[in-house]
């Protein structure tokens, strides 16, 4: 396989300008031109992408992946190295970039179009499909600014992901549109991919990542941190970036009256051991260490899960229940155990949050806002979509005869 | 790729922004493309009335043409003027009005600037055909010297792309070039004779020992007065010497401005 994109040694400097020096005025009574620090975005970053790969490029907010990106699609100039590109390429950074919101969808089909590189000929030649595939038949001679955001980004992906590119750029623009308009995508990547076509993935979305490419690259700092198969390198990526958020739980917001404290928030496996990462339909349980300094009337632990967008998963509690001991002595220490025979969450990374609370829940004693961090993996059932798995089973007569 | 086959491709590209730039301009105004000819129908009524009436210029008369009128004469002058000034304030905002299309796709970024001026060509043709129209009507038989005032159309077209593209980038880097670029423009304005003839300078050019019509004559956008009115207003060929001094500034500010251009165009994506 020959590389379709070569990135040889590339630095890009970004200029911070702490006064931005925009008047003549201002750069002759500083006689000099500008004054700014230099930052660098990216520092001596070489690879290959491969023909027909689907490539993701990850990293922590600011590690330069979007600028590297830009730099693969020439938008960006690199102060130092070069980029060589072998293909056409079509970048996916901004969906509906260049509409004219007074002109109409069809007049904007055109002009994204060829703002992207297609000729009036392809684009005669798509137009029903650009149309059909955004789903927007019925608003195509009205003025885009009349449109929802949500038609007006489906138009954008649909004009730019027609563009027919040989490498495809795309900067976090997976999660757009609906269930539906998403399925859609997920498939023309799929046709991308089965052309042989080269794509080259911006996200944070892990898992999806995962699903989705063969390789990966993980930048730090501006700087290649490792590249290779694209589940080891999450992986990795996973466990470190996952080091510095203990177990222990130092992170996210903590409030409450202090009086009794979830002092230790634990993820274990069936055997009660520590584990950061479990699969589907694993027996998890989630332990809560707490401590108390006075006496605490009918306590109530909860806890809860949330996405790592901040989709609330779920909320147990010990009040739903109806688990109400009567009180927690002064110096009174243990935990209290919640216990999954089989976790349903699908793969993914999530939050757990624990809190401590009387049974009105008017006194919060101790809140830990998202303070441990763990994975699920693909395990039994196997499924992918969503958050949760109805740990249901397909039957039928057809089924039966294909089990 | 080389910048030639870039600039290829872009051909397209640059037609339709084009279109996007003049579909756009009238879109929900009552008047629509009126709007392009009542502006120098209203500059016309102005400086009629306080030049021609308050001040008493007289126009020349046309020769071989015979065409005496102050309206006819002020027209010829002042659509070339308004095609370059127009192009200059389009060219300030041609980058910086595409931010979000200069950070997020990548073509060349000239195409900016020359779709703005090309729908500014058409206006000024469209302009050009009306005034055509009157001056047929006062008896100018234009028809015959189409071919010569496209040849000057043409070459004040080099001249302005060369102007645009050195004035768009740098507006990016130094916003107040626009500012500067407005009081300038005014300036422009009386240094050529558009609502005035020429023989005034030559006569105050008498009165001084200074080289005032030598120096007059350096601007060049005094000689593409020269050979328009030439063309429209006379009806003769312009003087080789006025062709060949703008053919020449053309040529020279064109390959100055994608100098410049080529120059600051590499930050562009992080400055606009």
């Amino acid at each position: 396989m020959s590389a379709v994109i070569t990135v040889d040694d590339v630095s890009k400097q970004y200029r911070l300008y702490h006064e931005r020096n925009q008047s003549l005025k201002a750069a002759i009574m500083r006689r000099a031109r500008v004054k700014y620090e230099e930052f660098w975005a990216l520092r001596d970053v070489s690879f290959e992408v491969p023909e027909g790969a689907t490539f993701a490029l990850i990293g922590e907010n600011g590690s330069g992946k979007s600028t590297l990106l830009k730099c693969m699609a020439h938008i960006l100039r690199p102060e130092k190295g070069r980029i060589e590109t072998n293909g056409k390429i079509s970048a996916l950074l901004e969906l509906g970039a260049g509409f004219h919101p007074e002109l109409t969808g069809r007049e904007n089909i055109f002009l994204n179009g060829s703002i992207l590189g297609m000729s009036k000929k392809q684009l005669n030649q798509r137009f029903d499909e650009i149309v059909g595939f955004a789903g927007l038949e019925h608003f195509i001679d009205t003025p885009v600014k009349n449109y929802s955001s949500g038609m007006y980004v489906r138009l954008g992906f649909s004009v730019a992901i027609n563009v027919d590119p040989e490498i495809l750029l795309i900067d976090e623009v997976l999660a757009v549109g609906d269930a539906e308009f998403q399925r859609k995508c997920l498939e023309k990547f799929d046709d991308f991919r089965a052309a042989g076509k080269t794509i080259v993935i911006v996200s944070h979305a892990l898992e999806s990542v995962r699903n989705l490419c063969d390789t990966a690259a993980w930048l730090e700092h501006g700087q290649l941190r490792r590249i290779g198969n694209a589940s080891e390198v999450i992986d990795e990526y996973l466990t470190e970036s996952h080091a510095d958020r203990a177990a222990d739980g130092t992170h996210g917001a903590r409030w409450g009256s202090g009086e009794a404290r979830v002092e230790k928030i634990e993820v274990l496996d069936a055997s009660g051991e520590p584990v950061k990462r479990v699969c589907t339909g694993d027996t998890v349980v989630f332990r809560f260490h707490y401590k108390s300094d006075a006496l605490i009337a009918k306590p109530v632990w909860g806890m809860a899960l949330y996405t790592l967008d901040g989709v609330w998963v779920t909320g147990p509690s010990t009040r739903e229940v109806g688990l109400f001991p009567d009180q927690l002595e002064p110096g009174a220490e243990g935990y209290v155990d919640l216990r999954v025979e089989r976790l349903l969450l699908l793969p993914g990374t999530y939050d757990v949050s624990a809190s401590l609370f009387n049974i009105t829940g008017a006194t919060v004693y101790d809140m830990r806002h998202r303070a441990v961090r763990f994975d699920v993996e693909f395990g039994d059932p196997h499924e992918e979509y969503g958050f949760v798995s109805l740990g249901g089973s397909w039957e039928g007569a057809i089924l039966d005869a294909a089990r | 790729m080389t910048r030639l086959a870039e600039y290829a491709e872009a051909r397209e590209l640059t037609v339709n922004l084009m279109l996007r730039e003049l579909r756009g301009r009238y879109k929900r105004s009552a008047l629509g493309w009126t709007w392009s000819l009542l502006n120098p129908l209203s500059t016309v009524i102005v400086f009629s009335i306080v030049f021609a009436f308050f001040l008493k210029v007289k126009p020349p008369v046309g020769h071989p043409s015979g065409l005496d009128n102050f309206a006819m004469f002020l027209l010829c002058g002042l659509l070339p003027f308004n095609y370059l000034s127009n192009s200059m304030n389009g060219s300030l905002d041609a980058l910086l009005a595409n931010s979000n299309l200069i950070r997020k796709v990548y073509f060349p970024r000239e195409v900016l600037v020359v779709s703005t001026i090309g729908a500014l060509l058409v206006t000024f043709l469209v302009e050009l055909g009306v005034l055509g129209v009157l001056l047929l009507a006062f008896g100018n038989m234009i028809l015959p010297w189409i071919p010569m005032l496209l040849v000057l159309v043409a070459i004040q077209t080099v001249f302005v792309l060369g102007i645009g593209l050195m004035l768009s980038v740098l507006n990016v880097y130094f916003r107040d070039v626009k500012h500067f670029i407005n009081i300038s423009l005014q300036a422009l304005f009386y240094s050529a004779p558009i609502v005035y003839p020429i023989s005034f300078v030559e006569d105050a050019a008498r009165r001084t020992s200074f080289p005032l019509l030598r120096v007059y004559e350096l601007n060049p956008l005094v000689r593409f007065v020269d050979a328009y009115r030439a063309v429209l207003y006379d009806l003769r060929f312009p003087a080789l010497s006025d062709i060949l001094y703008t053919s020449a500034w053309a040529v020279a500010l064109l390959a100055l401005g994608l100098f410049v251009f080529h120059r600051l165009d590499r930050r562009l994506a992080e400055e606009v």
